[in-house]
């Protein structure tokens, strides 16, 4: 602890924060999912593939701008959602937990499948209009598609913020997340809501997928960003949308800090499993995460 | 199978709970006996009888999977590893001490068991999708450790050569002998799964899944059922992984991920959840099915498709059609195979009269 190299922490620190915003994007999918219908979604990084795909398909195959390209990805991911709660999950609705995770397993192994079969098993570039020379601050070096990500996360995490607290959808949505059956009772159209929901999910993997897409590339290993879902979302608890954007932030810092520092002494890989180590000390401390809700049970 | 049960009369608990239910049902037992040990491994050829062995080798994993799933009610996404952990014990004892496989084959089991038991410990706090992303945790955690560290893998690529296993000094080596040996197995996986769920564990298991507080007010300790539970699946687990490093020779972490674990669920989930009938079901139709529709895809597949794009679309559609059934199954036919199998039964029982 001699000479700390302080600019190589704040490097860590500003990466971290930055991927960690990102990654609260793709959280945002799964827990607007879980908040309104109570299923749990094991495909959200399978949905940011499919979206990546189709948005680098459109700006690479067809030409057509960029403004179109993200339109049809967001339409596509939206009539995606919608079918998709209409044909698998409506049937699972009531059924123990194990069957709706197992049956978004399945529908990762089929989206999965289905990207290469429909576009071709390499790597695609999802080239935005922005460059490539990063921005240097001092001792941060901060490309500019990280700092966008980051962005696009902050207003959308604050639009749903905002949209579940204030407006009439939101607060409808609530109820129905609350108590399905009340909710009815008052005159609101659940599976409309869930309907909805699944949509936003789609408009936000969408999304997911554009920066994603053109930070990493489009190829089925996009999918695997979806893992680190799970440390964010039970770190932050699985209903909360602030609790998305701590758990990200955290997410994001305790990996890059983690693979700085660790990664020399155990050859790697870190990145990948450290997240999830904390996650099962947070779960032992508080089950149900920093803002979840806890589930009181009765027989 | 297809008989009546008109005139069996079931008078004490103990005959409702018996292995054999009807009196009959010791002659179909002893019909598969004699197919599965004196018909089939003289009649099939060797390929079929190693696609037989993978399916030994799958049918004790997803027995162990079920009484975890199935019959606790708890879920697991960590099977694969649970399985590595039983597979690099194993095969470290068998490389470094020189072992016979009848030690390394339960040290590796007892080694998952006790894996499984730690990784379970959350269970008891948690339940629903926060066990299962706890589990899941533990695959990931368990499947790094052991590809970074050297002394449990073996150093490069974190494999080890696993020698045949030998029974009175002769060399288990061709697939037919591997056929009995696995055999073996299966047998004792099936009738220890059936006789523990009958049991006073497997009833507590039972009323745990059903309403772990109800269980807890009964006097069950949950606890202790719950670890019971992880445990002796991450058992089956073990020497499934063990079992599946003799059948390969080499003990790989690859064959372990996180796949693993997902297939495992698919076929308890496809076969029928709490159900030993249903777990082998399951079994045979998810180790068959990428076999299958390989097969049926270079047999067909050839008319639609270029030979080139085969390459890309064959392990494609596998993952398509997997997804495909563990979603159509979940809709349609949740209760799986065994379900499915009932249902025909039934209908044959009464045959020709509808009821």
């Amino acid at each position: 602890m001699l000479d700390f190299d302080w600019q190589f922490f704040a490097l860590l620190m500003s990466n971290g924060v930055l991927i960690g915003l990102m990654y609260s994007l793709i959280a945002l999918g799964f827990v607007l999912v879980y908040k309104a219908t109570d299923a749990i979604n094991f495909a959200q990084g399978e949905f940011v593939m499919i979206a990546g795909f189709v948005v680098a398909v459109a700006l690479g195959d067809y030409g057509v701008p960029l403004w179109l390209a993200v339109a049809a990805g967001l339409a596509a991911m939206i009539s995606f959602g919608f079918g998709l709660e209409r044909v698998v999950l409506r049937p699972l609705i009531g059924r123990p937990v194990v069957a709706v995770i197992m049956a978004t397993i399945g529908l990762a192994a089929v989206l999965r499948g289905l990207g290469p079969i429909l576009w071709g098993a390499e790597t695609r570039a999802l080239n935005l209009p922005i460059s490539d020379e990063p921005f240097i601050w001092g001792p941060l070096f901060v490309p500019p598609i990280q700092l966008l990500g980051a962005a696009v996360s902050i207003v959308f995490l604050g639009a749903f913020g905002w949209f579940f607290l204030k407006s009439r959808k939101g607060i409808a949505m609530r109820a129905v997340a609350d108590n399905q059956q009340v909710a009815m009772a008052m005159g609101i159209n659940v599976e409309r809501y869930f309907a909805l929901a699944w949509s936003m999910a789609g408009v936000v993997s969408a999304l997911g997928g554009i920066v994603w897409g053109s930070l990493l590339g489009v190829d089925t290993h996009l999918a695997l960003e979806g893992f680190k879902v799970f440390p964010v979302v039970i770190l932050g608890g699985l209903d909360s949308i602030p609790g998305a954007i701590v758990g990200g932030l955290v997410v994001g810092i305790v990996e890059n800090v983690a693979a700085g520092y660790v990664d020399p002494y155990v050859g790697g890989g870190t990145k990948d499993f450290a997240p999830y180590l904390l996650m099962i000390v947070a779960l032992m401390v508080r089950p149900y995460g920093i803002f979840g809700k806890a589930i009181i049970e009765r027989v | 199978m297809f008989h009546r049960e008109s005139g069996v009369l079931k008078t004490t608990y103990e005959a409702d709970m018996a292995l054999y239910p009807l009196p009959i049902a010791r002659w179909t037992v002893a019909a598969i006996a004699v197919l599965m040990f004196l018909v089939l491994p003289f009649l099939l050829h060797e390929y079929y009888l190693s696609l037989i062995n993978l399916v030994s080798i799958a049918v004790v994993g997803a027995l162990g999977l079920n009484i975890l799933v199935g019959y606790t009610g708890q879920i697991s996404i960590g099977h694969g590893a649970f399985m590595s952990v039983g597979a690099y014990t194993a095969a470290n004892l068998v490389v470094r001490l020189g072992l016979p496989f009848w030690i390394a084959l339960p040290a590796g089991g007892l080694m998952a068991a006790a894996v499984g038991a730690v990784v379970g410990i959350p269970s008891l706090r948690i339940k629903g999708l926060y066990l299962a992303i706890a589990t899941l945790a533990g695959q990931l955690i368990i499947e790094w450790t052991i590809n970074h560290v050297t002394w449990i893998s073996g150093g490069v690529q974190a494999s080890i050569q696993m020698p045949r296993p030998s029974l009175f000094g002769h060399e288990i080596a061709t697939q037919t002998e591997m056929y009995f040996f696995l055999l073996f197995f299966v047998v004792l996986a099936v009738i220890g799964t059936m006789n523990l769920v009958r049991s006073r564990i497997g009833r507590a298991f039972i009323a745990i899944r059903d309403q772990d507080i109800a269980a807890e007010i009964i006097g069950i300790d949950i606890f202790r059922y719950k670890l019971l539970s992880f445990g002796i699946s991450s058992f089956y687990a073990g020497v499934t992984g063990v079992l599946y490093t003799y059948y390969l020779g080499i003990a790989n972490y690859e064959q372990f991920q996180i796949n693993v674990s997902i297939d495992y669920l698919a076929m308890i989930i496809i076969g029928g959840l709490g159900s030993v009938l249903g777990s082998i079901f399951g079994a045979i139709f998810v180790t068959l099915l990428p076999i299958a529709s390989r097969v049926f895809m270079e047999a067909f597949g050839g008319m639609i498709f270029s030979s080139q794009a085969m390459l890309n679309i064959i392990p494609n559609v596998r993952l398509i059609l997997f997804g495909a059934l563990i979603i159509v199954f979940l809709v349609v036919e949740p209760e799986g195979l065994n379900r499915l199998w009932r249902n025909i039964r039934s209908y044959f029982r009464v045959w020709p009269f509808a009821y």
